[in-house]
């Protein structure tokens, strides 16, 4: 028999009855509150996370990147680079640039006048820093912020615009340069989910560690 | 090549459709599954713990109240965690936690998280302690989105009973859903997702010494935990601030690919749970070819604002379609069919900033939203969603033709078009009254101060139909943690979330204590192609009546300036 079907006698009485029924259902309401979220919230992140330790600690532990045994970033987070024999990452919004605390686009309008003049300007010192002619084509990554101002990642065609500069900084041949921009270009998962790209930290590892620059 | 990444999810959605619907239905019929042997015995435990009998069914208004007494328990302990959280052990370290969780943040936080909305006013890594996200944020996600899933249930059993008082239990429903549905899922995403890169640790921020020589501090935590969940419940509150387009949320276009199906299989699926549930398989497949047809329209605007070059950088000479606030790995493709993917499916985990859109591509996100995520929809709500629209069109079918309108053999008369038509009428009501009092006031001006023009205007209303879409993603150069946006938010996403639910299961018992019709020559087919066409036009007619001159003023209005 079902609660429901208990009574149906004059609407306050029915009122009455829904009310007591409804007390009744603070118990599972808090008991099941507790209990659910000890199994959802301590018992489903405590697996996971033993999981990880256990058979991904790398990733699990964000990815790092050592280099004579110091953490140099991650693979899976962009850095910022300024100086010309590194490749260049795109602009970034998060705090300061690059700022891994701070992750944040520039939220700005397509049509806001703030951020076609900010374009224009990357876009200027894009083409002046890799030589290029003041109306040739640049891509558009490499002068647009990404949505989380870490982006680790470059386009292919951004990549293949900046070997000539660093070839040239380091003294080193073009095709090594492109060789190296290569072996680090990743296509598109699987062959059709999402973009091909470039990973700027492990293409400027691999540049080090190929042409080291003399210690400033 | 996007076509193709479009076409191949479409694919999975619509193929995963039948088989996930069965299985809804023989969880929530309480049929046999494979999972039994593992399940049973935890289930029988709990139940009996919550001294709950799986017998003892409730009426509608009572199904109601106990979702909405377990919601409201929910916000409550999630408000307390959040204002006590500065007390809590492990990291962040403090100084990294510049955004204080006074009471509004913390209530808006609460609502936020129990509705499914997780708006954030708030960044995650600036904001919140490991355990705060963990414990309070994550087991919200299961449980809210759980509690979704068995309302959208009994609102099925509504239309699927007969001459019945009652719609099921509450508490029942819901641990299957946690159990059978959410839990599985996520155990087996989770672990994936932390192969691909997603970092699962509570170890304190990283400081690596850069190639160049500065440090860079790098925000951690136990992310796999939240991003698996956040998606599958339709919930889609990040862990950080940029939610999916930070790389550690989402390393890979494959783990992006993987949180898509996650949104939209479950609730594409519902439209065969319901047409099992009614024994009427071809209305079930009626309605998920509305969504299919609605999801594809809305891809091809989106596609075609952002994929071409944008029109007011052309003086720059650019390559490329509009990777302003977007990642390189998921270029402009992957982009769209995010942004439409977590806008049909009350699911704010979006994967590029929609501020940062063409007018015409953030315009995709705001109806989908406005039409009240009808397409697929959120976990549970979306099915009801879509019904309810099957439903004036019945209406409006039977009015042209001359016929009593009725649906699957359930009358609809004077006191159930009511009920319909308030459950039409909230969205549109609560949206454009909340924008019209934000437009009006100066805290409510104060908070779009980052763009210009009718820009402006859009923000605003995409926060609200957002809320009331218990959506949660954002413009996010709206300025939402003040107390104005912290309360007239909250209010949007309780209307959203109550409102609509208890319309909806008002409804269902009315629906669920009728007879059935039996089918003749007089009544209007509801399981046919031509049936289809008219949900569509009626998506249209309801859509554009409602929210064409807002959208006029907002995303259209800019398009045409350029």
């Amino acid at each position: 028999m079902s609660d429901a079907e208990e009574a149906r006698p004059s609407p306050s009485a029915a009122l009455a009855l829904l009310a007591r029924q409804c007390l009744e259902q603070l118990r599972p309401a808090a008991i099941g509150l507790v209990l659910l979220t000890l199994i959802t919230g301590a018992a489903y992140p405590a697996v996971l996370f033993g999981v990880g330790r256990a058979f991904f600690s790398d990733q699990a532990n964000g990815s790092l990147v050592l280099r004579g045994g110091a953490v140099v970033g991650s693979t899976l987070i962009g850095q910022g680079f300024s100086r010309p024999e590194y490749f260049q990452p795109r602009p970034s919004a998060a705090g300061n640039g690059y700022d891994a605390t701070q992750s944040s686009g520039t939220n700005l309008a397509p049509a806001n006048p703030k951020l076609i003049e900010q374009v224009r300007q990357s876009a200027q010192a894009y083409r002046k820093l890799n030589g290029l002619a003041p109306d040739a084509l640049a891509p558009i990554d490499g002068v647009t912020s990404s949505g989380s101002g870490l982006d680790p990642d470059i386009s292919p065609q951004n990549a293949a615009l900046q070997a000539a500069r660093i070839a040239k900084a380091r003294g080193i041949g073009e095709t090594v340069v492109k060789a190296l921009v290569a072996a680090n270009t990743r296509g598109p998962d699987l062959g059709f989910l999402g973009a091909p790209r470039v990973s700027v930290l492990e293409l400027n590892l691999a540049l080090d560690r190929a042409a080291p620059m003399p210690k400033r | 090549m996007r076509w193709l990444e479009y076409l191949v999810f479409l694919g999975i959605v619509v193929g995963l459709a039948k088989p996930t619907g069965l299985y809804l239905a023989r969880v929530f019929e309480g049929r046999p599954t494979w999972l039994d042997p593992v399940l049973r015995p935890v289930e029988t435990l709990i139940l009996a713990i919550l001294g709950v009998r799986r017998d003892r069914e409730m009426s509608a208004p009572l199904y109601f109240l106990s979702f909405v007494l377990f919601s409201l328990l929910g916000t409550l302990a999630l408000f307390a965690l959040l204002m006590l959280q500065t007390a809590l052990p492990g990291g962040p370290a403090d100084k990294y936690l510049s955004t204080p969780t006074t009471p509004d943040l913390a209530l808006n936080t609460a609502i936020s998280f129990a509705t499914t909305t997780t708006w954030q006013a708030y960044a995650g890594e600036s904001t919140m302690r490991y355990l705060t996200q963990a414990v309070g944020l994550v087991s919200q996600n299961f449980l809210a989105g759980a509690a979704g899933l068995a309302v959208g249930i009994a609102f099925i059993r509504g239309l699927a009973r007969t001459d019945s008082p009652t719609i099921g239990n509450f508490w029942v429903d819901l641990v299957r859903a946690i159990l059978w549905v959410l839990l599985p899922i996520a155990l087996v995403g989770g672990i994936v997702l932390m192969w691909q890169g997603v970092p699962m640790n509570f170890a304190p921020y990283t400081q690596a010494h850069t190639l160049e020589g500065p440090v860079q501090t790098i925000a951690q935590g136990p992310v796999a935990a939240l991003e698996l969940i956040k998606n599958l419940g339709t919930n889609g509150g990040g862990f950080f601030n940029v939610n999916g387009a930070h790389p550690y949320e989402n390393p890979t276009p494959l783990v992006g690919f993987i949180a898509l199906l996650a949104i939209a299989v479950l609730p594409a699926s519902l439209t065969m749970t319901f047409g099992e549930m009614t024994a009427r398989p071809r209305a079930g497949w009626v309605l998920l070819g509305v969504m299919v047809a609605l999801f594809v329209g809305g891809l091809a605007v989106c596609d075609q604002a952002e994929a071409a070059r944008p029109p007011q950088l052309a003086a720059i000479h650019l390559v490329g379609g509009n990777m302003e606030g977007k990642e390189t790995r998921f270029g402009v493709g992957d982009s769209v069919l995010t942004a439409v993917v977590t806008s049909n499916g009350a699911t704010g985990s979006y994967d590029s900033m929609h501020d940062s859109f063409e007018p015409l591509g953030v315009m995709v996100p705001l109806v989908n939203m406005l039409l009240g995520e009808i397409i697929f929809g959120g976990l549970g709500t979306g099915i009801y969603g879509i019904v309810m629209i099957a439903l004036v069109a019945v209406f409006l079918g039977g009015l042209m033709i001359g016929r009593t309108p009725a649906y699957l053999g359930k009358q609809v008369t004077a006191s159930e078009t009511k009920l319909i038509a308030l459950y039409m009428l909230l969205t549109p009501l609560v949206v454009m009254s909340l924008s019209a009092l934000a437009l009006t006031s100066k805290d409510g001006l104060a908070a779009v101060v980052t763009n210009t023009g009718s820009h402006r205007l859009t923000e605003v209303i995409y926060a609200y139909a957002s809320s009331m879409a218990n959506n949660g993603q954002t413009m996010a150069s709206l300025n939402a943690n003040s107390p104005f946006y912290n309360v007239t938010t909250g209010v949007a996403m309780l209307a959203g979330r109550f409102g609509l639910a208890g319309l909806a299961l008002a409804l269902a018992g009315r629906f669920a204590a009728q007879g059935r019709l039996a089918t003749t020559s007089g009544t209007l087919p509801t399981d046919t192609i031509s049936f289809g066409a008219l949900v569509l036009g009626t998506v249209v007619i309801v859509g554009a009546l409602n929210f064409l001159p807002a959208l006029a003023l907002g995303p259209v209005v800019e398009a045409l300036q350029r």
